[in-house]
Parts: structure tokens; C-alpha cells; sequence
């Protein structure tokens, strides 16, 4: 009752809090943890090739999704501040696969111009 | 007209309508900024990568002058901190000044543990000539002389600049840590924690792709 009568003086005061439970933050630093422990492991003793760096990348975009997701609540934020996070992402995608496809495909086609005699 | 001016508690700044509007511009605000240190890095991983597929060889044998116990150490470091700091902004956000102290103090002396590290690694490197441009040596395979220095670059520059915003975001911390005891926030205001922290955990996320990327190639193949 009278937490509602406060509420009412001052409603610009009462912001809708989000408070995660201890657990679930000493959760997700288990889970980074293990991660960490485990791209480690697997980089000295598991011999996969290629796929090595393939595995250590997926381990390290878990990971960045966790501590995005809880540590950096976007959980919680409103959906503006998604969208921007979402946008980010995909530009730093556009950096890099579209720097990386004109560097891989470099010699594909033959060179007949002039300026590359 | 007096009464639209009493509702208003302190900290809401005039422009905004209400608490709420200031937190979500806020935090919007400092995700714009975090986008361009995104994009800052994002260039650094692109270069990296561009290099790393040129020079595989010479990127996998120079790899093995770092050491991925000292990195996986930091790694797990950060990742301390980063609990750390999510409390301090949950002890924030119900109320615990004594817990946010603490949590603020706990996420300060991971920063400083993860430089000193990274301080012990440089001066190996020092020790070792493995500085580019000051008396570089790279006598084991000398074919990768050349090559062997642009991933030294590259490491330098990458955890050089990451250091830079651990020591920007200790500096941070600090400013936290005095308004904190000074009590200035509680449940109603603790926007500074919040984006502060948002801070700390884009720099802890940098790390953990910088890990993998300059410790851990080439080490069980490409031998």
C-alpha cells in the first residue's frame, strides 16, 4: 500500500529494474570458464586441422554471446538497442567476409588488362 | 506548473521525460560507442586474418613465442572480472553500497593482475628479440625472418591497444569506485555502473578473441 501511494508521488522515479539472480551470472562464468579451459585444451592436444581454428572461433562467438546476452543485459534492453547491436554485427560481417572474398578470389579470372602486364 | 518540476527526482536531466528515457538513451549511447570500437578492432581481426591466410606458415611458427598458459590465465582473469562487475552493477541496482565497493575494488585487482601478465609476456618478448624494429631476431627459422615480424605486429598493436582500454577502464573503475563511496548511487540512479560495465565486458569480449587468435595457432599442427 504504501509503495503504491509512493509510486504515485513520484512516478518517474520507479524504473523497471531487471535484477538477475547471483546464479545465473556465476552460471555464465562457468560456462566462460570451461570455454576458456577448453579452446585451450583442444588447441595443445586435439589435432583437427583447420578445423582447429574453426572450433576455437565457435567457442569464442559462444562465449561473446554469453557475456553480450547476460553480462551486457541485452537480455533487457529495449528494442532500439538490439536493433544497433544486431547492426553492428552485421557491419563488422560486411568488413570482414567482403575484404576476405576479394582477397580469396585474387587470380581466379585472368588478368588481360594492360595494367596487369 | 511548479508540481511538473516536483515529480521530477534529481537526476533526471531536463530533456528527458522520465527516468526510464534517460537509462534507454544511455545505454543506446554507449552502443554507439561500442559499434565503433567494434569497427576499430574489427579492422585490426580483418588485417589479421588477411595476413594469417597469406603467411600461414610463418604465422603458426612465430605463434609458438607466445605463451598460451600465461594467455589462458588472462583469459580466465577477464572473465573474473567480468563476474565481478556484472555484481557490482546488480549490488547497484538493489541497493548494496558496501557490495558495489567491493565488486568495484575485486574488477580493479583482476585489471591490474590481467596488465601485469601482460606486462611479464612483454618483457619476455624483450628479452627474447622478439620486438620488431628493435633488434628483431628470428634465428630458429630464418626464412620466416620477415613474415615472422608482421605477426609480431600485429600482436603488439592487438594486445597493445586492448591494454590501452584496460588501462582507460581501470581509470574508469576509479571514477566508480570514488562517486560509489561518496554514495551516489542506489536502486533509483546507477546509470554510470551500468555503462561502465557495459565498457569493461566489450573489452573482456576483445580478449577473448584476441586469445585464441595469437596463442593457440599452429600449435598442434602446421609443426
Amino acid at each position: 500500500m504504501s509503495n503504491n501511494i509512493k509510486e504515485l508521488e513520484h512516478p518517474s522515479e520507479h524504473v523497471e529494474h531487471h535484477v538477475m539472480p547471483v546464479r545465473t551470472y556465476v552460471l555464465v562464468w562457468l560456462a566462460l570458464m570451461i570455454g576458456t579451459v577448453s579452446t585451450y585444451l583442444i588447441a595443445e592436444y586435439v589435432d583437427m586441422g583447420s578445423g582447429n581454428i574453426i572450433v576455437a572461433l565457435i567457442i569464442a562467438f559462444t562465449k561473446m554471446s554469453l557475456v553480450v546476452y547476460f553480462f551486457m543485459h541485452v537480455k533487457f534492453n529495449d528494442s532500439l538497442t538490439r536493433l544497433f547491436v544486431a547492426g553492428g554485427f552485421f557491419w563488422l560481417l560486411i568488413l570482414i567476409v567482403i575484404t576476405l572474398a576479394d582477397y580469396q578470389s585474387r587470380g581466379w579470372l585472368p588478368m588481360n588488362s594492360p595494367w596487369h602486364k | 506548473m511548479a508540481d511538473v518540476a516536483i515529480e521530477r527526482p534529481g537526476h533526471v536531466a531536463h530533456q528527458f521525460d522520465d527516468a526510464e528515457q534517460q537509462v534507454s538513451s544511455a545505454t543506446l549511447g554507449m552502443w554507439v560507442f561500442l559499434l565503433t570500437e567494434i569497427m576499430f578492432f574489427g579492422g585490426l581481426f580483418g588485417a589479421y586474418t588477411i595476413y594469417r591466410s597469406l603467411y600461414p606458415g610463418a604465422f603458426a611458427s612465430t605463434s609458438h613465442y607466445m605463451d598460451p598458459y600465461l594467455g589462458a590465465t588472462n583469459t580466465a582473469v577477464l572473465i573474473c572480472s567480468s563476474l565481478t562487475m556484472a555484481m557490482a552493477v546488480r549490488s547497484a541496482q538493489i541497493g548494496k553500497q558496501k557490495a558495489l565497493i567491493w565488486f568495484l575494488i575485486f574488477t580493479m585487482i583482476f585489471g591490474v593482475a590481467f596488465l601485469g601478465i601482460k606486462g611479464i609476456e612483454y618483457h619476455q618478448h624483450w628479452v627474447d628479440h622478439k620486438v620488431p624494429g628493435f633488434g628483431f631476431e628470428y634465428n630458429e627459422e630464418p626464412n620466416y625472418f620477415h613474415n615472422a615480424q608482421i605477426l609480431f605486429c600485429f600482436y603488439f598493436f592487438m594486445t597493445g591497444f586492448h591494454a590501452l582500454h584496460m588501462v582507460v577502464g581501470l581509470i574508469l573503475m576509479t571514477t566508480l569506485l570514488v562517486m560509489a563511496v561518496r554514495g551516489r548511487f542506489g536502486p533509483a540512479y546507477f546509470t554510470p555502473v551500468e555503462i561502465g560495465g557495459l565498457y569493461w565486458h566489450f573489452v573482456d569480449i576483445v580478449w577473448i578473441f584476441l586469445f585464441p587468435l595469437l596463442y593457440l595457432i599452429g600449435h598442434t599442427h602446421v609443426k
